[in-house]
């Protein structure tokens, strides 16, 4: 599924009048490509996520998915969040399979408790299948809500800021399990992220937005090596392309003073 | 072992209370008629037992009926004021006025509209009295939802009915069980009120009415003693309700 926003300016009514977010923003990701957009705080990034999966509509412009305008939510969507709003009264196989109860309500249990068992196989949690989120550790709960937006196989994988909250080695270790689950679960993906590393370790085009009313300021592709790992981080050609995007977030942030 | 501290400790607890209560009218000698002892109280009991029965059941029953009538007009309100702002805004000053009127004075109003329909009374004044914590709290809840909630049900197409029972009820639950003990015991002042104020009453506040007229003092006591048994024994019920609904949000 490839993913085309044309010409979208977004701008939301505020007690101090209309303020305007997005302006005459362009962008396409490629059909299972796997795409992180980095700007300035508040400059409408978590809109494009809310834009995107149709749960508001842009003010001016429109956003295709494999060629269909998006009016309205797409169950072919699955979101995941800086807070994984996990519900605390259901155990872990329940909150992962809350998705399916919605979108294939004639499923019988044991097909969506299977469903839930692959992923939470592949992020390590098989264990913690009856355990309650209060049981859980941060990186865990952030592992059990990629389950959840995993499970009714989406097409387009939304992520706004999903590590942001995450100490550094558990962050790095949730990255090598999003690395798995793309390579399992073949979606498109949109991360939002403040962390230049993790935008160029996940994806293979980076996007800088400038600052508000954002528009596309830089496009970059980062397919530095087929299969990407940790240590490549350090390598000169990563050090350089993080350089150049360090210095377009500056262009992004003086733009907004 | 948890279990049976649970029921031991608050056992040892009451059994202090009336110990220290016991010595504080002994040293102080005071007489029964300033102040009565538990030892005072049995008799009472047992000399009224069979008005106890009576009078005590139907206090119990007409408070129960009550609260659950206050929960669903609690629910109902809370509801449609935590879906819909215009509805919260426009229902607030009702209800806070409404709340604020003490229930004393309503007393005789409800009596005098349906003469004569005790039970019916009592229950209104019930209701009026222990709706309003519940519709508060569930208002709030259900109007303070983060975002991101609803956002992974609406993401999927999800309407808002499903919204409602799925995500924000549950959420909701542990706030409206700790108004719902609030509520309990104003339950009891309502039927209380009802009892007591107006004439040819029932009930256990009609036991203690006539306590007071025959200067009967245990008696007035005992009564107060079983209302706060009966208060106790809905509590924990109320605690069981919460321990099985909503069992996730208590800490162990
Ligand atoms: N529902 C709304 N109503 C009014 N203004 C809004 C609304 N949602 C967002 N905004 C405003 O729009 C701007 C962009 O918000 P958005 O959440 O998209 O930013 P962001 O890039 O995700 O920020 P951050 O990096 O801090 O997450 C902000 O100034 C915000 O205050
Ligand atoms: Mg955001």
């Amino acid at each position: 599924m490839h993913i085309n926003i044309e010409k979208v300016s977004h701008q939301y009514e505020t007690k101090q009048g209309m303020l305007p977010v997005l302006k005459d923003l362009s962008l396409s990701i490629k059909r299972k490509g796997f795409t992180a957009i980095v700007g300035p705080s508040g400059c409408g990034k978590s809109t494009i996520t809310r834009l995107v999966s149709g749960l508001i509509k842009p003010t001016q412009g429109s956003i295709f998915i494999s060629n269909k305008k998006i009016t309205s939510p797409l169950s072919t969507v699955g979101m995941a969040f800086q807070n994984p709003v996990l519900l605390e009264w259901r155990n872990v196989i329940k909150n992962i399979i809350l998705p399916l109860e919605i979108v294939s309500k004639n499923m019988t249990y044991n097909q969506k408790r299977s469903n839930a068992l692959d992923l939470l196989k592949l992020v390590g949690l098989e264990e913690f299948e009856n355990n309650l989120p209060s049981e859980l550790s941060g990186g865990m709960k952030q592992r059990v809500s990629l389950c959840r937006s995993l499970v009714h196989s989406p097409e387009v994988l939304i992520l706004d800021e999903p590590f942001a909250a995450l100490d550094a080695f558990t962050k790095e270790d949730l990255w090598d399990v999003m690395h798995k689950l793309k390579k399992e679960r073949d979606f498109t993906c949109i991360l939002i992220t403040h962390d230049l590393r993790e935008a160029v370790y996940l994806a293979d085009q980076v996007i800088v937005l400038s600052g508000r009313p954002a528009s596309l300021q830089y496009d970059v592709k980062t397919n530095f090596n087929e299969e990407k790992k940790l240590s490549d981080l350090y390598s000169s050609e990563v050090s350089q392309l993080l350089a150049t995007l360090r210095n377009q977030i500056e262009i992004a942030q003086n733009k907004n003073d | 072992m948890i279990r049976i501290n649970n029921f031991i400790i608050p056992l040892f607890s009451l059994i202090i209370f009336c110990l220290l209560w016991e010595l504080l009218v002994w040293y102080n000698n005071w007489p029964n008629y300033k102040m009565a002892s538990p030892s005072d109280l049995w008799p009472a009991f047992w000399k009224f037992k069979h008005l106890f029965l009576i009078y005590g059941w139907e206090t119990f029953w007409r408070t129960v009926v009550g609260l659950i009538l206050s929960v669903l007009v609690g629910l109902s309100l809370g509801i449609l004021m935590g879906f819909s702002k215009t509805i919260r805004i426009g229902l607030y000053p009702i209800l806070v006025g409404f709340n604020a009127i003490p229930k004393a004075t309503v007393v005789p109003v409800i009596a005098l509209i349906f003469v004569g329909m005790h039970n019916m009374n009592t229950i209104i004044i019930v209701i009026l009295i222990s709706f309003f914590p519940i519709c508060v709290s569930i208002s709030i809840g259900l109007s303070t939802l983060e975002r991101e909630y609803e956002d992974i049900l609406l993401s999927l197409g999800a309407n808002k009915f499903e919204i409602f029972y799925k995500i924000a009820l549950p959420k909701t639950l542990p706030e409206f069980f700790g108004a719902l003990k609030v509520s309990t015991t104003l339950a009891f002042i309502g039927t209380n009120l009802m009892e007591i104020i107006e004439p040819h009453g029932k009930g256990l506040g009609h036991l203690f009415d006539s306590g007071k007229i025959s200067a009967d003092y245990p008696l007035m006591f005992a009564v107060l003693i079983t209302l706060a048994v009966m208060g106790i024994f809905l509590y924990y019920i109320v605690v069981y309700l919460e321990n099985i609904f909503a069992g996730w949000a208590i800490r162990k």
